[in-house]
């Protein structure tokens, strides 16, 4: 089998994750060896997915959790 | 070098289906009385509040207010947590539910459209074509600019993938909880985490390989054998 550029973007998702069906994932990687646009895709994808996740880039408000605290504290008198 | 790691393997944290044994015996306890272990119990996941309600609202200030009334709502109704589901899983999905019924009320009072767009799950995505990539270290984050240019990103996205993709890849929640979470089948969180993957490449790729380029090189040229891209 043999894929063209379109249908392994179609598999970079899972292929990130993991849960390409080994047959499918050799044909997979058998392309990226070879496609340099293929590779630069899944590589600048995994990155950016990578510096997202970082808990530097979505911090929570300065004080989040205190309010959180207090307010359910004044629940929890009633 | 193009790296052969796989992203977040092990990032599947809370996989087991029901509730963690020690969000079980705190909740047997809250219920039995000891009403203020329910501090402890929400504890763990005031950031995964925040943040699916955030996924949702796009706002700060809404979305603090929406974690607020989540665990109050979440406080009231203990009682009717069946235990079925992981505690964090039933506590995210109230603060979507909250999120969803603001932006709502408020799209009704802009007179705009509730619903996505159905066709945006049949359009076809093309990611952003280069001829190579050079990994930016997460060191970068350092820089205010970097991260807001990722967050404006994930804003820019429409709603259905923005969630898909704050609950996936910023909370790391499993395919499996994404699903229970958001109330859709797994397919259609693969499908659509699919698109929201491609759109952030799409929309980050070249401005982080061209914009940044020179003053990343610049703050981490000890790090790179060479130029960056």
């Amino acid at each position: 089998m043999v894929l063209d550029c379109k249908h392994v973007w179609e598999q970079i998702s899972d292929y990130i994750d993991g849960t390409v069906p080994q047959e499918l994932r050799e044909v997979v990687e058998t392309h990226l060896a070879h496609c340099r646009h293929c590779a630069a895709v899944l590589d600048s994808t995994r990155n950016i997915l990578v510096l997202v996740a970082d808990e530097r880039t979505f911090e929570l408000p300065v004080g989040y959790s205190e309010r959180l605290h207090a307010r359910l504290q004044v629940e929890l008198e009633k | 070098m193009r790296s052969t790691l796989m992203f977040k393997q092990s990032s599947v944290a809370a996989i087991e289906a029901k509730p963690s044994s020690r969000d079980g015996e705190l909740i047997a306890r809250v219920l039995g009385g000891e009403r203020q272990l329910f501090h402890e119990l929400v504890q763990p996941y005031e950031r995964s509040i925040y943040f699916a309600a955030y996924s949702v609202l796009e706002n700060e200030h809404d979305a603090e207010d929406v974690a607020q009334e989540t665990v109050l709502k979440a406080l009231k109704n203990l009682g009717s947590f069946r235990g079925d589901a992981k505690f964090s899983t039933w506590l995210v999905s109230i603060a979507i539910n909250e999120a969803r019924a603001r932006l709502r009320h408020a799209r009704v009072l802009k007179f705009e459209s509730v619903d996505a767009d159905p066709q945006d799950e049949e359009r076809e995505f093309v990611p952003a074509v280069l001829r190579d990539w050079r990994e930016v270290p997460s060191e970068a984050l350092e820089r205010k600019e970097i991260r807001e240019l990722l967050r404006s990103a994930v804003a820019s996205l429409p709603e259905m993938y923005r969630e898909v993709l704050i609950l996936r890849d910023v909370q790391e929640f499993s395919i499996a909880d994404t699903a229970v979470t958001l109330g859709v089948n797994e397919g259609v969180v693969k499908t659509r985490l699919l698109r929201a993957r491609l759109m952030m490449q799409k929309i980050l790729a070249p401005k982080l390989k061209t914009k940044h380029a020179g003053s990343l090189f610049g703050l981490f040229k000890g790090k790179a054998s060479g130029s960056w891209f």
